[in-house]
């Protein structure tokens, strides 16, 4: 071969791909493509924030402009996690400040971000356009105040599910007049009030402003005013909460939602009273999306609302839609491709609500495009799930909780491990299972053989041996992540199997009965591997090492031990014979 | 199995509906209890044996079942290998605690780690449930915000069921299918709207706003002169405000309630709307009140008709 590739239009050419799977198989190709693609590219996604440090990450890519993190394992979400594990944004950030000068973008999750980190992004990001913060901890509103007083080009901020500690109400206030490019904007998490007059002027002067999500303390009366200077929007959350109905705000109310013809996404919600949800009516026909899983809105107002959104894609709502309103949903809105039915009284004895399995299977039935499904529910069958899976091969996410631990087939008594398996084996596309009720080793045999497609599966009080386990790590080719809680997996499965761990991002097992000894020879065997213990009872070398730990957190690395861990995790160590000297 | 687990919860697990007779007294466990599915192929690893053992002990069926692994009936899978936890594991129940509950399936390493859990201060996650069992942390898997959001929920269902004569019909039929979350119950959420604490207070013309203890007064004129100390006299943090607010008078009635003060004291009531301070009978305005705002009394007009 005597002529080389211009750079320049492998650089015009990549700059069409935006899959980072798809760019990390160019960088495979050979090594002035790896050379040529890394220097042109743009967006970096690290799914696990200690499976790479910053300075490798800079190292390889000079020139990113947005950064996605996950911290903390999926299961902080539920408390298991605990609170002082790690997930610090400010390395990443003060690296970054150095390093990325131009960097526009940070979507941090489950991450702790300081007020410090915050001051950071303000002050040495000259471009900066998006902040998300998903599910992220550790800053006040003084650190907001100091992102809107600073950055004058942000078009996104985003606090979703974020706690936020509120130290001052006016910080939206710190956005200066002149500033006007938001374009997204949700502070739903935010819990004290924010200074109304602020907002007001805001919304009026950002001419772009697509979404809006508030939070419980903006009143209604606001409302109407703030949908009038911004009918470009296409997304809102708020609240309709007011006990007396007062006419002229339920007109006012009604006539600023009509005047919001690009509106397609709404949540919040909290509180609604029934008496206001007609002010709704006009705009469901153009919603994609609907969040009403804070709603109290019981069965038939649901109906009534569900059965004019005949473009509804997306439904999040609580159980008191019940079968009946499923139905409903299944018959009228057949664009439906994700459901996610919440409890609306998860700890009660007794069901609230007639809400069963039949509900789900409407809707699998009448919903040809419903591919995402997160469903709690009180009972289950085999055959409910055969003819879910029969009537949606085309499911890719399935997430059935059924409240009561260990429960079974409610008709037949047996284990749910035919029905899962219907699941697995009907729907070759699934990437993402979590199971519950009665479940043997039998199921993980299905899973094994049949999720070839399968990246995340989440478990609980499952199984009935490593051979549950075994099944899974040997036979799910496309698994990256696992999170097991009380299950009666241990060592043989686990060390067995131990090369998959490389495969995977990360393994989350509490509860479990891996031993530390494990845990030990694990960490020796495979110094790619951070092997996690948590203990927060005291040191595992306290115990027999024959005794199960606490919780278990392996995830791959190419950045060694971390060393920013609280008192109660240890990672294994990958010499302990250098350990002694 | 010990029966008097069952009055942790009631309410079988998966088991409830197995009727083997060997194991019943398993299906009544209650569903906070820990039944631990133990591995039967534990008992090939060396030093197993051990935990075998101490499994054995404490299951009192007579142990795993040896090294066998079949589909398991429901009532097996609890009876050969469920292991329930006895009162020692659980140390007191707290309420409203958003932690850890014991460590369940370490119990089978035996008494010594169930000892140190016992010294544990674990305590329940209570969600306005008229069960005051412990409950498995994490389990529903429901995030912590929606949670919240259902408390909130449940808490402002048990302020509506305690307007005797609910003016709103429709509202009263929802409030029949509400979930039951033990508002009827549960005292602590009855308690709840007398202890209110803290509220927030905010003034016109003043950014930062402040809090006041409502269960530090018994009546308006102590608190309207506490606020008057807060916003009047000592913050001396505060901008300037109007010269003709009175200071530093602290004998002269209160301003505030009588109407002649630039400014009025109005509340936020627990329907959202804006009312006078003082028109209601102390103890009402208690139970009603969500915040407070010392607001111009040109623009308190209409209110608290």
């Amino acid at each position: 071969m005597g002529y080389s590739f211009p750079e320049e239009v492998l650089e015009h050419v990549l700059s069409f791909i935006d899959s980072d799977s798809d760019r990390n198989s160019v960088s495979l190709v050979c090594k002035s493509w790896h050379d040529i693609e890394r220097w042109c590219r743009r967006r970096l996604f690290v799914g696990n924030c200690y499976a790479v440090s910053p300075a490798i990450a800079i190292r390889r890519f000079p020139e990113l402009r947005s950064v996605s993190l996950k911290g903390k394992p999926h299961f902080a979400d539920f408390n298991l996690v605990p609170h002082e594990w790690g997930g610090y944004a400010y390395p990443w950030i003060a690296a970054f400040a150095e390093a990325y000068p131009w960097l526009e973008e940070l979507r941090l999750k489950r991450m702790v971000v300081s007020d410090e980190a915050l001051e950071l992004i303000a002050k040495k990001f000259k471009n900066f356009r998006v902040l998300v913060m998903y599910s992220c901890e550790g800053f006040s509103t003084d650190g907001l105040a100091t992102i809107a007083a600073n950055c004058r080009n942000l078009k996104e901020l985003d606090l979703s599910e974020s706690e936020v500690d509120d130290v001052s109400e006016n910080w939206l206030c710190q956005f200066p007049d002149s500033y006007t490019s938001l374009e997204s904007l949700n502070i739903t998490s935010l819990s004290s009030e924010i200074r109304f007059s602020g907002l007001e002027r805001l919304v009026g002067r950002c001419p772009n402003l697509k979404t809006l999500k508030l939070s419980h303390s903006v009143p209604l009366d606001l409302l109407p005013n703030l949908l009038q200077k911004a009918p470009q929007l296409v997304e809102l959350g708020s609240g309709l909460h007011t006990k007396e109905v007062h006419p002229d705000l339920y007109s006012k109310l009604a006539g600023a939602f009509s005047g919001c013809k690009g509106l397609k996404r709404l949540c919040g919600l909290w509180d609604v009273v029934p008496s206001y949800l007609p002010t709704l009516y006009p705009i469901c026909f153009g919603l994609t999306s609907l969040n009403l899983s804070d709603a109290p809105i019981q069965c038939p107002e649901l109906i009534k609302l569900v059965s004019q959104c005949q473009n509804l894609q997306r439904l999040w709502v609580l159980d008191y839609i019940e079968d009946t309103g499923l139905n409903a949903l299944a018959e009228s809105c057949k664009d439906l491709r994700e459901l996610r039915v919440f409890p609306s009284d998860p700890f009660g004895q007794e069901p609230n609500v007639s809400l069963t399995e039949q509900g789900l299977v409407s809707v699998s039935a009448g919903c040809p495009k419903l591919h995402s499904v997160l469903y709690f529910c009180r009972r289950m069958s085999n055959v409910a799930l055969s003819t879910i899976a029969r009537n949606r091969p085309n499911l890719t996410r399935f997430r059935l909780c059924i409240i009561e631990r260990f429960c079974p087939d409610y008709i037949t008594l047996e284990p749910l491990d035919v029905g899962f398996g219907a699941i697995v084996e009907h729907c070759k596309d699934l990437k993402r299972l979590s199971l519950s009720g009665l479940l043997t080793d039998r199921v993980f045999e299905y899973i094994g053989s049949h999720g070839k497609k399968l990246e995340m599966l989440s478990l609980a009080f499952a199984g009935d041996s490593d051979l549950g386990l075994h099944h899974v790590l040997s036979g799910c080719k496309s698994l990256r992540k696992l999170e097991i809680r009380d299950c009666p997996f241990g060592d043989k499965a686990l060390l067995e199997n131990a090369a998959k761990l490389e495969t995977m991002r990360s393994l989350w097992m509490s509860a479990c009965q891996v031993s530390y000894r494990a845990c030990k020879l694990l960490g020796q065997k495979m110094p790619r591997l951070n092997v996690e213990v948590i203990a927060e009872q005291g040191h595992p070398d306290l115990s027999p090492d024959e005794y199960p730990v606490e919780k278990l957190y392996i995830y791959r690395t190419v950045s060694g031990p971390r060393s920013d861990m609280p008192s109660f995790v240890w990672t294994m160590d990958k010499n302990p014979a250098l350990r002694s000297s | 199995m010990d029966s008097g687990l069952s009055s942790l919860g009631g309410g079988g697990g998966g088991g409830s509906g197995g009727g083997s007779s060997t194991n019943e007294s398993v299906t009544t466990v209650s569903k906070v209890e820990v039944v631990e599915q133990m591995s039967t192929e534990a008992s090939s690893y060396p030093g197993e044996a051990e935990l075998e053992l101490g499994l054995g002990l404490s299951l009192g069926t007579g142990g795993g079942g040896g090294g066998l692994v079949k589909p398991k009936q429901p009532s097996s899978a609890w009876g050969e290998y469920g292991r329930i936890l006895t009162a020692k594991d659980f140390p007191s129940v707290l309420s409203n605690a958003s932690s850890t509950t014991p460590r369940f399936s370490n119990s089978s390493a035996g008494p010594v780690s169930g000892t140190k859990r016992a010294a544990d201060s674990a305590v329940s996650q209570e969600v306005g449930s008229a069960t005051a069992a412990s409950q498995v942390v994490g389990w529903p898997p429901i995030r912590a915000y929606r949670m919240n959001s259902l408390v909130n929920q449940a808490k402002a269902l048990a302020a509506e069921d305690d307007k005797a004569d609910s003016e709103n019909d429709k509202f009263k039929d929802t409030l029949k299918k509400k979930p039951y979350t033990g508002s009827n119950k549960n005292n602590s959420t009855v308690k709840e709207k007398g202890h209110l604490g803290f509220v927030k207070v905010n003034m016109d013309g003043l950014p930062i706003g402040r809090k006041v203890d409502l269960d530090a007064h018994a009546c308006y004129e102590t608190l309207a002169q506490t606020l008057e100390d807060m916003f009047f006299r000592h913050n001396t943090t505060m901008p300037p405000i109007r010269s003709d607010v009175e200071k530093g008078q602290s004998t002269n009635p209160s301003k505030l309630l009588d109407g002649s003060s630039e400014f009025v004291l109005t509340y936020e009531d627990k329907d959202g709307d804006w009312m006078l301070v003082g028109d209601v009978p102390w103890g009402m305005f208690l139970s009603t009140v969500k915040r407070l705002r010392i607001m111009r009394t040109s623009e308190a007009n209409g209110l608290g008709m």
